[in-house]
Formats: structure tokens, sequence, C-alpha cells
């Protein structure tokens, strides 16, 4: 039997190119739960009262529904109603929608945090309310988000795990398959575990580093 | 001089309670008119009513002739006509001094980024402020920062600016810099409405004066002749109480 070193090295090609597949699903969704929970965060601060129940009826669904359940439901619930998604177009929808309501109540406490004064002075110069938005208040949202958006993303990366129950055959599907493939579960778990740290560390550093870099002077929520 | 504002029968009402009843008064081209009165006298609230950040509840108001409180008027372009200088600041928290006066033009005017640099930089020039080009607006004094706030209103090219309590917010010894610049401002012509407390400005600065109790017009006239001779009980009253102090 060979150390776990050598083995460590001859599972890696397999292990890599599931990180690589994690990588790639983690910046899908991690890219759409923004964007969407940026817009439904906004929704919920300015919008009409019916858009505000309809999106908050929507946020509330989502988190109060397991994340595997609504992957399930697209991929063998609308594959069994004939809407027949890859499993890696599957796990990007369902995980990214999952994670935009989180985004969305993220970005509705950083929106909620802005001094009021800050719409004042934009409309008292003739902006309208959407361009108030645009340039006054997201601007000042995207950087106050950052702190607790990061901990969805990081949670968001090591989440896109779930995608293994639908066959997308991303890192832990790796560690699985090489796992039995060579009846050392243990080892190809560990190597998974390594890989996953190791990236969800230069995750967390670009973020902090983000942060650092857009931070501006007296916009930042009271520690 | 021609007239630029002619407000005519304004009311305001919050609730049941009536902040504003029937108020009339007229301004003309480069005047400055000082609104003096005691706090909840309703001098905020004409204010914000003028530009519909709090929207009457009947009465014309004539900007150049031209009703503006009907609903088919479109509020935003009366807005940036009208300056409106908050009394604690409100600046763009996210912008540097610079992006903050360059908004109204570039975000608001349409102007390109290059015009929009060239206003800028000459209406911080006229507030003594161009070595602050590049801070933020929390690395500034109060008085800076309303200072810029003032050279933001100013970068639209309004017909008039609205001064809402300017110097309210500041610590004393700071709201000189901001007097001078209003009055510098008054004195080069610029149409202004300056809700204050500060009675030297409104007497030696103002053209006018309105004095504002329970939401009417008590007295209105000339600083000089209201501030000698007070025609009405509650203004006398009013104004004696700074008179006392100075």
């Amino acid at each position: 039997m060979v150390s776990f070193f050598d083995y460590a090295i001859e599972i890696l090609p397999e292990m890599l190119s599931g990180a690589w597949v994690t990588l790639q699903l983690s910046v899908v969704c991690i890219t759409v739960g923004i964007f969407f929970g940026m817009i439904l965060g906004v929704a919920r601060v300015y919008s009409s009262k019916f858009i505000y129940w309809i999106v908050t009826a929507y946020v509330e669904f989502l988190r109060g529904t397991p994340c595997l359940l609504q992957l399930f439901f697209i991929y063998y619930g609308l594959g069994d109603m004939g809407l027949l998604l890859k499993p890696i177009l599957a796990a990007g929808i369902a995980l990214g929608i999952n994670t935009s309501v989180y985004q969305a109540e993220y970005f509705r406490g950083a929106i909620q945090s802005i001094k009021p004064g800050q719409m004042v002075a934009a409309r008292s110069m003739g902006l309208s309310k959407w361009k108030s938005i645009r340039y006054v208040i997201l601007p000042q949202a995207l950087r106050l988000v950052i702190p607790s958006s990061s901990n969805e993303i990081i949670y968001m990366f090591k989440y896109t795990s779930v995608a293994f129950a639908v066959g997308v055959p991303e890192l832990l599907a790796q560690a699985d398959l090489t796992g039995a493939m060579n009846f050392r579960y243990f080892e190809s778990y560990v190597v998974a575990a390594i890989i996953y740290t190791i990236m969800v560390f230069a995750v967390a550093k670009i973020m902090s580093t983000i942060e650092k870099k857009v931070t501006i002077p007296g916009l930042q929520l009271a520690q | 001089m021609s007239t630029i504002l002619e407000v005519k029968h304004l009311t305001k009402k919050f609730d049941d309670n009536e902040v504003l009843k029937d108020v009339s008064f007229e301004l003309k081209k480069g005047e400055t008119l000082a609104v003096i009165g005691s706090s909840g006298s309703g001098k905020s609230t004409l204010l914000r009513c003028l530009n519909h950040l709090s929207p009457p509840d009947s009465g014309q108001i004539l900007l150049e002739g031209v009703n503006i409180n009907t609903p088919e008027i479109d509020i935003n372009s009366i807005r940036a006509d009208m300056g409106f200088v908050f009394q604690d600041f409100n600046l763009f928290t996210h912008l540097n001094i610079l992006e903050n006066v360059m908004f109204g033009p570039l975000r608001v005017r349409g102007l390109s980024k290059k015009q929009a640099r060239q206003i800028a930089a000459a209406e911080i020039k006229r507030v003594g402020m161009i070595d602050k080009i590049d801070s933020y607006p929390a690395q500034l004094s109060g008085g800076q920062q309303q200072r810029i706030s003032i050279a933001r209103a100013l970068a639209l090219k309004p017909k008039l600016i609205l001064f809402d309590e300017p110097t309210s917010a500041l610590d004393p010894e700071l709201t000189g810099e901001v007097l001078s610049v209003m009055t510098a401002l008054a004195n080069e012509g610029m149409t202004a409405i300056v809700v204050t407390h500060e009675m030297g400005f409104a007497r030696s600065v103002a053209d006018k004066v309105i004095f504002i109790d329970q939401g009417l017009i008590v007295e209105q006239g000339e600083p000089k002749i209201m501030f000698a001779t007070p025609r009405h009980e509650r203004t006398r009253l009013f104004l004696s109480n700074f008179v006392r102090l100075e």
C-alpha cells in the first residue's frame, strides 16, 4: 500500500478537476446570488407595497426550505415535468437562487443602515429615485455589505458540494469516486478537505483585500 | 429686479397639525431672504415645501411666473434649479470632495466628466476648499463640509438656493466660515432663502426678513427696520431674546 503522500499525488489530477468544477460552480452561484440579492434587497426597501410582499414571500419561502430540496426540485422535479437540465446547470440555478435570498437580506440590512439624508440629498438635487439608488445608495450598500456577504460567499463555496447529489463531478464527488475506486475513502476525504480549506482561505483573503481596497473613510457599519 | 419666486397662500398639515397657514411672500432676483422664528414655527417646513421634499397641501409656488405646485410639473427639474443646503450637510459619504461637487453637473445635468470637473473645481475654489479636493467628507470639519455642500448646490447653477439652518449643527467657532461664504454669495447676487437663527446674518446680510410664528408670517420687511422697530408684539418678544444675549 502506497503512503498517504504518494496516494494524494496519485489522485491529485482527479481531485483538481473536481476543485475546478467546484470553483466554476461557486463563481456562477455567487455571481447570480449577489446580482439577484442586490435586486431583491433594493426591492424590499424601495419598491411598492405589492412588490414588497411578493419579494418578501419569495425570500421567506426560499429561506424556509432546504437547499437540497430546492436542488432536487429543479433537477428531478422539473425533469419529471419535461424540463431536463444538465446537472451542473440545475445546480447553478438552485444554489444561485438559494444564496440570492440570503444576500438579499444582507443587502437590505446594508441599505437600511445608510443615513436617510443621503437619499434626501440626492432627491433634493433633482435626481430620480432610481438614479439616486443607482448612484448614491448602491455604491454605499455594496461596500457596507462586504463583511456579511463574504460569510455567505464562503458558505456557498463549500455548499456547492450538495451538487454531488445530482451527479456534478465537483470536488466532493471526485473524493468519493477516487475513494471508492481505491477503497481509500479516508485519504480521499482528507485530500478534499485540504483542497477545500486552501480554496476557502484564498476566497477569504480575496474578500478582505477587496474590502480594504474599496474602503472609504467614514463609510462603514458601526462596530 | 424681476420677481423670481412668488408664494401664494401656501398651507401644510401634518395629520391635524397645521404647520403652515396661508403663507405668502415674494422674492426678487438677487435678493437674500432670511426666515426667522422659534423652533417648530414652520420655517424649515416652508423651505421643504418649496422644492416638494415635503409637498404642500395647497397654495401656489410661482417660480419665474410658473406655478410649480401642480401635479403636472416635473419636480426633478425644478429641484435641480433650487439648490438645497441641509443643516447636517448630507454630503455623499462614498464620494470625495471633487466627486461630491461634480455629482450635480454629471448625474443631474448630464454634462461630460470634463465639464463637470471644471464646474466643480471652480465652485470648490469659490468656497475656499481647493486644497481638500481629494478628501472624503468624514475627514473634514463640520464647517468645511457645509462649505462643500454649498459648492455642491452651486454646481447645479440653480436659480436660487434654499439654506435650511446651515449653521445650526456647527460648533460656534465654525459658523463664521460658513456665514462668510454665504455673505459673499449674497454680495455676488445669488438669490437665496435662508432659514436661520443667526440674527447678525439676518440683520446685516439679508435684503428682507420674514418672521414666522406658529405657521403664520407675523411680519415681513427690511431687516434694519424690523430689528429696530418690530411692529408686532410677538416679533418684539422673539427679537428681544437675541438682543439680551448679544
